[in-house]
């Protein structure tokens, strides 16, 4: 493991050793050739040779433009794989465990199975005390525990909601003020619930925008009272979600408030937290601690996969951020080789071409041409190939992402498209290229000897 | 003008070293019109190539003017030649894709001279060469006799002090050739040394001087009367 890290950082500082040698050696040439590089006369010479050597230009260029076009193409699909990725993860904290209470499916400590576990409000208490081992290991961030009003969680979600005439069926979450956390809202205007809310079992009540819109219309919804499932209720804050209107068609009301209005005792049906930022491992033994703790005082085997159900998005968060990592990775990796096959492309066909010119070479050579200006000749032509048909393959691969965001509409492709900074960077980055292509013939070049050039026959 | 003293050549051709020029003593003055005679293998074309800064010897001394040529680096050499040399070649060596003007004009595009100026000067000297009409053609729309011409407008162009034409007449007809020799005297005659190497004893004659070569050395006038004799003993009838 360790050797083959050694390996790639050496292999990779060779690489970047040998970049930086021959960008130096180019920057050194353009530098001390600066005025001719703008020259009108040295354009011409370029486009002179380009003119005459049609097929040949237009074979350096596709290899180059399909080595772009494809990486460009592929980048922009993993970013859309990336935003889809993440936008379905969007809806709630992508570092959220939900615990549920079930019904057991092993026989423990003298109790049958089929026994229905229902969380309290103790178990939401000692919750928070789950860490990892040892001082200052990442513990619990965020906790709520969750009252689902008649019982199941989704039987008894959705409550007849008035006000003034008006009334709807929304979807009511009874919670601790932490929820807001776990969902990824953000409060709109007035607040979410808070920690007197829940002390005094006052009848709060945080309303998503849709509910906003449907009861109250235009006016201000702060301060306003609905009456949820018969019990009135005060409107204390508006919130939304990033996950769009579905996520926003709810309404949250204390915890204890529940439990007293809806006859639920101490019950909690789910207990909710974020671990911060405790990768998967480390997730696992928190969730493990917290498990735990439900088993010992509710009873039930701690390995029975039926007693509770454990969603974790840190899990799955982290599998789909792997899975697409490496594809991103991977397609990256073939598009930079797709682009590296163009760019030796283009140094083999200007190799072929600086030995075309040896006679060329060879009389501007006699008549006063240093070999500093065949040198920029050459990369010059090389610069200009590769840079105008990477800026050709990078307009052809943005209009193919574009066309794709037009007629793909899917969950797992969004957005998918490449930032100006790596457009940027990949123009430069095609420069530099072209730059290193030219380099190898342009020295072979600025090496003809005029008098075996010249010699005839 | 020129200097050559004591000056060796060796080409190494894999183990052996082969000895090209021995001892090469030879002294052009300013202004003189000279050719170099030898039969192939003679050395003459090594000889120019070293006149030309083209190439560089193993010992000795070569002064060009107050310079002493010897080891200089590319760039300098370069700088030589597109400033004191003037080449003629037996086969033009145009670049086929410009044009007359823009070959002729080529040695000032080295010299960074603007594109307009240049142009304007080369269309002096393509109409020194009699070819005024012809500036905007390309070589393979010319004649032989017009291509060397074109080129010998290119040698004249950075006005240089020696004009170094390698079989200038190789490739032409005899009546093409005593045009082209006519302009080099007329070149000569306007002051500029000229060095011209050639196997044809006609072209030699219209020169000041010439000089023999044999065997990689510059032959004395009792080896060159030696050699003239001989034609005169094989040349019995058998």
């Amino acid at each position: 493991m360790n050797v083959g890290l050694a390996v790639v950082t050496a292999i990779k500082l060779a690489v970047a050793l040998a970049v930086l040698y021959g960008v130096t050696r180019i920057a050194i040439v353009v530098l001390s050739q600066w005025r001719d590089v703008l020259s009108f006369d040295r354009w011409s010479e370029v486009l002179d040779t380009i003119r005459r050597n049609k097929l040949r230009t237009a074979l350096t260029m596709i290899s180059v433009a399909w080595g772009i076009f494809v990486l460009v193409f592929l980048l922009g699909l993993g970013n859309g794989f990336d935003n889809g990725l993440r936008s379905e993860f969007a809806r709630d904290a992508t570092n959220g465990i939900w615990i549920t209470g079930a019904k057991t499916s092993i026989a423990h400590d003298g109790y049958d199975v089929g026994r229905k576990i229902t969380f309290e409000n103790r178990d939401y208490e000692r919750a928070k005390s789950a860490k990892l081992p040892g001082p200052g290991g990442q513990g619990i961030e965020h906790i709520s525990g969750q009252f689902f009003i008649r019982g199941g969680r989704f039987g008894g979600g959705e409550m007849l909601t008035k006000r003034n005439g008006k009334a709807n069926s929304f979807q009511i979450n009874a919670v601790h003020p932490d929820a807001i956390y776990l969902q990824a809202h953000t409060v709109v205007s007035g607040r979410f619930l808070d920690f007197v809310d829940i002390v005094q079992r006052r009848k709060s009540a945080v309303v998503g925008r849709p509910v906003v819109e449907f009861l109250f219309g235009g006016e201000n919804p702060i301060g306003e009272w609905l009456n949820i499932a018969g019990v009135p209720f005060q409107v204390v804050g508006v919130f939304s979600d990033p996950g769009g209107a579905e996520q926003e068609r709810q309404i949250y009301i204390p915890v204890s408030t529940a439990q007293l209005a809806f006859n639920g005792v101490d019950h909690l049906g789910m207990l909710e937290f974020t671990v911060g930022n405790a990768n998967a491992a480390q997730t696992k033994i928190i969730t493990d601690q917290v498990v735990a703790q439900l088993a010992e005082r509710h009873k039930f085997d701690p390995k029975d996969p039926q007693a509770v159900r454990v969603q974790n998005n840190v899990e799955n968060f982290e599998r789909f951020s792997k899975l697409f990592w490496m594809i991103s990775t991977f397609v990256v990796v073939i598009g930079l080789g797709t682009l590296a096959a163009g760019v030796v492309g283009v140094s083999n066909i200007m190799m072929i071409a600086v030995k075309e010119r040896t006679k060329e070479i060879g009389v501007r050579k006699a008549l006063g041409a240093t070999p500093k200006s065949i040198v920029f000749m050459v990369i010059q032509e090389a610069v200009f190939l590769t840079g105008l048909a990477g800026l050709m393959g990078l307009s052809a691969g943005v209009a193919l992402l574009e066309l794709t965001n037009r007629v793909v509409h899917n969950d797992f492709v969004k957005n998918a498209s490449i930032d100006l900074k790596v457009g940027i960077l990949a123009t430069l980055g095609l420069v530099i290229a072209g730059a290193l292509a030219g380099y190898f013939p342009a020295r072979a070049a600025a090496r003809v000897n005029p008098i075996h050039a010249l010699r005839d026959q | 003008m020129l200097r050559l003293a004591k000056v060796n050549k060796y080409y190494r051709v894999g183990t052996h070293s082969l000895h090209v020029l021995r001892d090469i003593e030879l002294e052009v003055a300013d202004g003189e019109f000279v050719a170099i005679m030898g039969a192939s293998g003679s050395g003459k074309s090594t000889l120019l190539n070293i006149l030309g800064i083209l190439d560089d010897y193993d010992s000795g001394e070569y002064w060009l003017g107050d310079t002493m040529i010897r080891n200089l680096s590319e760039k300098k050499s370069a700088n030589y030649r597109n400033r004191f040399i003037g080449f003629v070649f037996q086969s033009f060596n145009l670049l086929p894709f410009k044009t007359a003007l823009e070959n002729v004009a080529l040695p000032l595009y080295y010299q960074g001279i603007t594109r307009r100026k240049r142009n304007q000067i080369a269309a002096q000297y393509l109409e020194r060469v009699g070819l005024r009409d012809w500036a905007e053609h390309t070589p393979s729309e010319m004649s032989g006799g017009q291509k060397q011409r074109v080129a010998i407008a290119r040698a004249l162009i950075a006005k240089p002090r020696l004009i170094l034409a390698d079989e200038p007449t190789g490739a032409l007809d005899s009546e093409t050739s005593k045009q082209i020799m006519d302009l080099l005297s007329e070149i000569h005659r306007s002051g500029i040394t000229v060095l011209v190497v050639t196997h044809d004893s006609e072209v030699a004659a219209r020169t000041q001087r010439t000089i023999r070569l044999k065997d990689g050395k510059v032959m004395t006038p009792n080896e060159i009367l030696a050699s003239a004799s001989h034609p005169g003993l094989t040349a019995v009838p058998g």
